[in-house]
């Protein structure tokens, strides 16, 4: 891993600090630490930063209040919440860290401890959409400074001195005129006792007195618990009485049972229930699908016991989908014009008119998620209470959801968010939390549902299906006069309301209309798809398909013109400037458009970075390519350039990947440095083998046998990854997801640099054996 | 009643001879440590080491490991010192944690087989674990530093 030299430069939050005032009372609320410095009673933080964020339109907003976050017990231990789920980002680190690092807490000293589900409390504990660190950098700053204000102001009234004399240093507040010090431990009743200060009136750290932030330099808080075998995930909660489940599923979406019998699954030894499992009709939301659940002693028991059941389903209204028809009705549908979204200029004539025309049709198929860490959740159903223990990635919706489907209040539900093994958007829905709850209501005793990785190949959420028709029309110079961008996908609206045929904004929003290409000429389509089975978010959604096509099509307009990657590239993006395409009610990740424009002055900066630090142009040996793509998403900037290395027989190696980030101000290079490496993997995987297909309404893949996804053996052998230092006030943006869309694209450039071949239908799979 | 050493406890069990190892581990002697992915040995995430070779858990029998030595992530050290968990912890290995136990006992098998393998003999080796969330840069890079002294 390489950095850009660390900017240790986070200027721009001190100005222009505002909030509505909030009467706050000393409300003792705890986090079960006796005698401590326990806060509570929520405060709405709203535009109180230099720049605005979507966060505060998040459903429950944000939460800046140290009462609620921050609890200092008498023997100094600092313990702070985590209020977002821990799925590999780091954020169960990074966000407490941010916490600490204001309030000048010893990192040593200071335990983090999961929050539960409870969005009126926490504020939005929605993990998904890479938007942690991006909405909650400044509101944990606030929390840490009113902390570290608290006990400053505790230490001095003791000493009977100005509070502008003390100082919280190193988990410590000294009077440095006196040489008095006091702990924070020693200081924590009396800091209970003070009011929270105004949010308005915080003194936030000067950034170049940073310990921790941007440093990357603390490992994860799990990390130990994790190499021991320790970390708790879903799976390894373990009650009293605790019955294990699996259940089996209709295999086609819609699907219903018939009839079961459970003669043969109860003669297996440790099998001691069959029992039906309520569903939901189609579209089912996040509800479960219903089946037959197995109870047993121990999980094997209930997976030998489920393929012993006999079972009768009707396959309902999806019966017949095949992804090779479907395809061909994709594709048909995008050779017609489709809902135009944007239009700037006139499309249609510049293409009539243009001196050559390229059309690039691609296709990017189904893509299933299959984090390590299978759907999995315990529920402990007594009365009308429910307490859950879940990878969840969204622990607010969980407990809505569960109380919903119980019929019982939202604050009788106590959701418990385990680690997460791997998430990807699979865990953002709480269908396997729901299941459990059901079964544990029926069983009266706690109960865990285990989902195997047939299950989840065959009933999860899948990464839509889509063609992407690219038409660009070139003049006598080789300029780019006109774009056609025809997107046909099935949406994730699918799967909460019937009938839906087209892409939502959230969608058209990732890599569609907010094309950043300087093109007189622009028609951006979305022809109508119908899904046949559910459709959900998948690591940065729609700007796979998006970026596989614009960034191939960038690869395809350089090999018409017989002109450099990169420099087609740099003159399709053309001007410094900020994009406003001409599209009602752009939506921009959530985020005000003001403090997230589309800036390609950013966007040439990563491609610059990382064709000098990726070298590109390059010697590379016979038989080799280079690719590059770039692309925005979650309001991030990144670049990549991959090496690709075919032999003689077709097979394909990856000896060198570089990536360029512009993420604005960010909290932990060294985990923005693993995500990027990861996301390089996640790109080959989805490029050489990603694939689902359906046949009779049944996706036809079991396991990681026939849906691969990259072993070590294949990885590239080195990936760089290069930080661009923000500029003052650049707000925070992405870092979970926009790794993975420029990668399949840059992939495929080299492939074309390295054998002549373009490649325009993944997975890549046999194609280069032809 | 089929007697197996776990981490250097006797443990029996009277039920279905042919309950995966995994199940056996996990459900009923509560170490949970090795983790369930595919059920199919084709991911690694349960690997354990069963006297000194690295074993997929969860096609395994318990009948199949009657009388031997098993090690699990919870048994490879007593501290969790072991240089390969010490290697993982330096070189910042995992992201979501989840596979990672299967990793390390693969390596920890790699390392008494072969002390010093070369990092094509490591990405040979651990080709048959996956990472979903992809550290197997560092992955490497921590089996590499771990032969080499941590």
């Amino acid at each position: 891993m390489n950095f850009v030299d660390n900017p240790g430069k986070l200027r721009g939050f001190e100005k222009s600090i505002k909030v509505e005032k909030v009467s706050r009372r000393s409300i003792l609320k705890g986090l079960g630490i006796t005698g401590g410095f326990v806060l509570a009673a929520p405060v709405m933080s709203r535009q109180a930063f230099a720049y605005e964020t979507g966060a505060g339109k998040m459903p429950h907003g944000v939460v800046v209040d140290p009462r609620v976050f921050v609890s200092v017990a008498p023997d100094g231990i600092v313990t702070i919440l985590a209020h977002r789920s821990e799925m590999g980002t780091g954020v169960r680190t990074s966000l407490p860290l941010i916490v600490a690092e204001e309030m000048e807490a010893d990192w040593s000293r200071v335990k983090v401890q999961q929050a539960h589900g409870d969005e009126v409390k926490f504020g939005n504990q929605d993990t998904d959409g890479s938007r942690s660190t991006r909405h909650y950098l400044i509101p944990m700053r606030q929390i840490g400074a009113s902390a570290r204000t608290m006990l400053e102001q505790a230490a001095a009234k003791r000493w009977g001195v100005p509070a502008t004399e003390v100082k919280a240093v190193n988990h410590e507040v000294v009077h440095s005129a006196s040489g008095r010090k006091l702990g924070f431990g020693e200081l924590a009743a009396d800091a209970a006792k003070e009011s929270v200060p105004s949010i308005e009136g915080l003194k936030l750290k000067d950034p170049k007195d940073f310990r921790y932030l941007t440093k990357g330099q603390v490992g994860i808080v799990d990390l130990h618990d994790i190499t021991t075998g320790k970390a708790r995930y879903g799976a390894d909660v373990r009650l009293p009485g605790m019955k294990y489940a699996v259940i089996a599923r209709p295999p086609v979406t819609g699907g219903k049972l018939v009839s079961f019998d459970p003669a043969e699954a109860m003669k297996v030894s440790g099998v001691e229930k069959v029992m039906e499992v309520r569903g939901w009709p189609w579209p089912s939301k996040f509800q479960p699908l219903g089946g037959v659940a197995v109870i047993a002693r121990n999980t094997g028991a209930a997976i030998k016991g489920r393929d012993a059941l006999k079972l009768v389903w009707d396959d309902g209204p999806n019966g017949k989908y095949d992804s090779v028809a479907y395809r061909k009705e994709l594709e048909e549908a995008s050779r017609k014009p489709g809902l135009v979204l944007r239009k700037e200029g006139d499309a249609d004539a510049a293409l009539k008119g243009a001196d050559k025309v390229i059309v690039g049709e691609y296709y990017i198929p189904h893509l299933a998620h299959v984090s390590m860490e299978p759907p999995v959740a315990v529920a402990d159903v007594k009365g009308d209470k429910a307490e859950i223990w879940a990878p969840v990635q969204s622990p607010g919706g969980t407990r809505e959801d569960v109380a919903k489907t119980l019929g019982i209040p939202e604050q009788n539900v106590t959701v418990n968010v385990t680690l997460l093994g791997g998430g990807f958007g699979r865990k953002s829905k709480c269908d396997f939390a729901l299941e459990a709850a059901l079964l544990s209501k029926e069983l009266g005793a706690p109960v865990k549902v285990q989902w195997t990785r047939e299950d989840d190949l065959h009933n999860g959420f899948l990464h839509t299906v889509s063609v992407e028709r690219i038409e660009a029309g070139l003049d006598k110079s080789g300029k780019v006069i006109a774009w056609r961008h025809r997107s046909v996908a099935p949406s994730i609206a699918s799967t909460f309301a019937a009938g839906t045929v087209h892409q939502a904004p959230f969608e058209i929003g990732m890599g569609l209309v907010d094309m950043p290409f300087e093109i007189a000429n622009i028609s951006c389509e979305n022809p109508e798809a119908a899904a046949h089975t559910r459709i959900g978010w998948f690591r940065s959604v729609s700007n796979i398909p998006r970026a596989f096509a614009v960034q191939s099509m960038v690869g395809e307009i350089a090999q018409a013109t017989g002109r450099d990657q990169k420099e087609t590239l740099l003159a399709l993006i053309g001007s410094p400037r900020i994009v406003k395409p001409a599209v009602k009610d752009l939506w921009n990740y959530g985020e005000p458009f003001d403090s997230y424009p589309i800036d390609t002055a950013r966007l040439r900066k990563v491609v610059e970075l990382v064709a000098e630090k990726g070298e590109w142009g390059r010697q590379v040996p016979k038989g080799h390519g280079l690719g590059i793509a770039v692309h925005r998403s979650f309001v991030s900037y990144i670049a990549t350039i991959v090496e690709v290395a075919i032999d003689d027989k077709g097979k394909l190696t990856v000896p060198r990947v570089d990536t360029a980030i512009d993420c604005g101000t960010y909290v932990n290079p060294e985990r923005i440095a693993s995500q990027i490496e990861g996301a390089a993997i996640m790109g080959l995987s989805l490029a050489k083998y990603g694939e689902i297909t359906f046949k009779d309404g049944k996706v036809q893949q079991k396991n990681y046998d026939d849906f691969q996804v990259i072993r070590m053996d294949e990885s590239p052998l080195v990936t760089n990854v290069y930080i661009v230092p923000p500029g003052p006030d650049t707000p925070p943006s992405g870092v979970g997801e926009p790794g993975v869309p420029p990668f399949a694209p840059a992939l495929i450039n080299a492939i074309f640099a390295a054998t002549g071949k373009r490649i325009r239908s993944l997975p890549i799979g046999k194609q280069l054996e032809a | 009643m089929i007697k197996v050493k776990i981490n250097g406890q006797e443990q029996s069990w009277d039920g279905d001879p042919d309950l995966p190892l995994l199940w056996f581990l996990r459900d009923e002697a509560g170490l949970t440590g090795t983790k369930f992915g595919c059920g199919q040995a084709l991911c690694g995430a349960c690997t354990v080491i069963v006297d000194k070779e690295a074993v997929r858990a969860c096609i395994t029998s318990i009948n199949d490991v009657a009388g031997r030595e098993i090690t699990t992530i919870e048994g490879l050290h007593p501290n969790g010192d072991h240089p390969v968990q010490k290697a993982w912890r330096q070189v910042d290995v995992p992201q979501c944690g989840f596979c990672q136990a299967g990793q390390i006992m693969q390596a920890a098998a790699l390392l008494m087989d072969n002390p010093k393998p070369s990092h094509e003999q490591i990405r040979e080796a651990m080709s048959g674990n996956i990472c979903r969330c992809g550290c197997y840069q560092r992955i490497e890079n921590a089996v590499h530093l771990a032969s080499t002294g941590v």
